[in-house]
């Protein structure tokens, strides 16, 4: 089973403001991790719901830990740091 | 194009959707005026200039762009309230689709060729062989260019084995096609309209984001809010993966953010099509070398300002949007027809074509998503009163139109494309020797689209064209064919 969840969120917002970039997580973290951390898109998150928070997504959640503006290289260095 | 992740893109959307915000709100005026505050209040971090004045003030012209306004000769002494009210008397948007947005332009040297500390003051001095301009010359034991004389032809930059000599690049000249963008002598840039073709590289490859589309979408806002003529959005093939969810649950979306009917800009492109395919053949049999495909709006100006002796060859076909919009004002003459964009040229198109009023991109209409807070996938899906064929869904990307003219095509191999899939300095030069040649050997349709990659490579795209790409394969495989009637 997989020791790390990544769940991107593919919400409008956070499709709009770049997650639709971050498809590629999908098979970066294949390669690098194998079957340890398993990532996901996501509906809404509701991240972004609150007064202006749109503008810190896209939204990434790595096991309880939210990204905000996340970028691919923000999501790896939280996985490297769950996994040590 | 470009890194559509750029942070300056990201704040460009925010920006669109804190206007729309405001304008949805009860204080639309005084909201506007608010905006840089809201998004750098007191003591906020300060992420990219000097200081949080600095910031705001940057901020503040942006919202001016946003709102539709010309920079280049604004008014700083003048409030954003004032300026989101004037946006409101506006009768029509402005001609020119692009502004430049000088404070945030400043960062960049003009270009040229310069020596860096690389240089290892050798003895054999290829450099100063190389230059044919005598621009090179040693101080203090080192190779130093005298900017008088260089003409930035790189010869001493190839010759140099130390690659200690490199050529400090402005993106923004680099990427226009035409040369129409560039340092004034005060190093501030200035686009030339005259020479302008609107194809919006600039303002994907600027770095600071200076390079500014005038939004229509308060004039759009102003006519929804209105109600007294229905408002019709007319989406672009290549809208397919630039958003959540498919095009029928988009329908509804759209409808719920305020339009009152949406028409897929595909089912013009089956006219297209189907004309082009015709005229193609009509123009082989009179024997002309070669025909040019002429839905690009990017590429109809390029022809039009800077290599005119091409147009006998381009095709005289509509473009898409040309022919959905004239479907759509027939069948509701006195509504506002909105085109749902992935490039700024298409605001110029659309400005000379009185079918349709304005122009909206991925972009703005994402950002009104946002404003909204509407959520695509969990919209129903509605279908198109006219479903429009595989090859029509197809136009967006490259090799798309000359593959949708060839299957309909009577005899599908004596159509021989030739594909442009980016206007670059490169592919202009292509061209040139093509209308000079009057021949474009071994081929005769040559496929032209500005965007590398085609509409999907578009400046106001959302999308990575790869992933977008995916997307669009899934709609085509359920898609019909186009078929001839003649």
């Amino acid at each position: 089973m997989a020791k790390v969840s990544v769940k991107i969120c593919m919400g409008t917002t956070c499709f709009v403001m770049g997650s639709s970039q971050l498809q590629d997580l999908v098979d970066i973290v294949k390669k690098k991790y194998g079957d340890d951390v398993e990532v996901s898109g996501s509906t809404c998150l509701n991240h972004c719901t609150h007064s202006s928070e749109y503008s810190k997504a896209p939204y990434v959640t790595v096991d309880d830990t939210v990204i905000q503006e996340a970028t691919i290289d923000k999501v790896l260095q939280e996985i490297d740091r769950k996994l040590s | 194009m470009g890194n559509n992740n750029s942070q300056s893109i990201h704040l460009k959307k925010e920006i669109l959707a804190r206007i729309i915000e405001a304008f949805l709100s009860d204080n639309y005026e005084e909201n506007t005026r608010l905006i840089p505050y809201d998004m750098r209040p007191k003591g906020a971090d300060v992420p990219y200039r000097c200081c949080i004045y600095k910031e705001r003030a940057i901020l503040k012209e942006r919202v001016k762009a946003g709102l539709g306004f010309a920079l280049e000769d604004d008014d700083e002494t003048k409030l954003l309230s004032e300026y989101a009210k004037d946006a409101l008397k506006r009768e029509k948007p402005d001609e020119n689709p692009l502004t430049v947005l000088d404070a945030a332009c400043a960062g960049c040297v003009p270009s040229r060729i310069y020596v860096t500390d690389l240089c290892q003051g050798c003895v054999a001095r290829p450099c100063q062989s190389a230059c044919k301009f005598g621009a090179i010359e040693m101080v203090d034991g080192k190779s130093k260019i005298d900017g008088s004389k260089c003409k930035s032809c790189k010869m001493c930059m190839n010759a140099c084995p130390y690659n200690a000599i490199v050529k400090l690049a402005v993106p923004c000249e680099d990427a226009c096609p035409v040369g129409a963008i560039q340092k004034d002598a005060n190093g501030i840039t200035r686009i030339d309209f005259e020479q302008c073709i609107s194809c919006g590289k600039c303002v994907a490859a600027c770095p600071f984001g200076a390079v500014n589309e005038k939004s229509q979408i308060i004039d759009i806002l102003k006519h929804m809010k209105s109600g007294d003529k229905k408002v019709i959005a007319m989406f672009a093939p290549s809208i397919v993966g630039q958003l959540p969810g498919n095009i029928y649950q988009l329908k509804t979306a759209i409808k719920k953010a305020g339009f009152d009917e949406v028409f897929e800009v595909a089912q013009g492109a089956d006219v297209t099509t189907l004309n082009e395919a015709k005229e193609f053949e009509e123009r082989m049999e009179d024997g002309a070398p070669f025909m040019t495909t002429s839905c690009c709006a990017g590429y109809n100006q390029f022809v039009k300002k800077h290599l005119p002796e091409l147009n006998e060859f381009k095709s005289t076909t509509g473009t898409p949007l040309y022919y959905i919009a004239e479907i759509v004002k027939k069948q509701y003459p006195d509504a506002i027809t909105v085109f749902i964009s992935p490039c700024v040229a298409k605001r110029k198109e659309s400005m000379d074509n009185p079918n349709v009023d304005y122009v909206m991109t991925y972009e703005e209409l994402g950002a009104l998503f946002i404003a909204k807070r509407i959520e695509i996938t969990e919209c129903e899906e509605e279908k198109f009163e006219t479903e429009s064929s595989k090859q029509g869904r197809n136009f967006g990307v490259t090799t798309g139109v000359a593959e949708a003219v060839k299957s309909v095509a009577k005899n599908p191999d004596e159509v021989k494309p030739y594909i442009i899939s980016g206007l670059t300095k490169d592919t202009v030069k292509e061209l040139k020797k093509f209308t000079k040649d009057k021949s474009c050997p071994g081929c005769n349709l040559i496929e032209v689209m500005c965007c590398e990659g085609g509409c999907i490579g578009g400046n106001a795209t959302i999308n990575i064209p790869r992933v977008a790409r995916k997307e669009l394969k899934s709609l085509l495989d359920e898609s019909k064919d186009l078929e001839r009637k003649d």
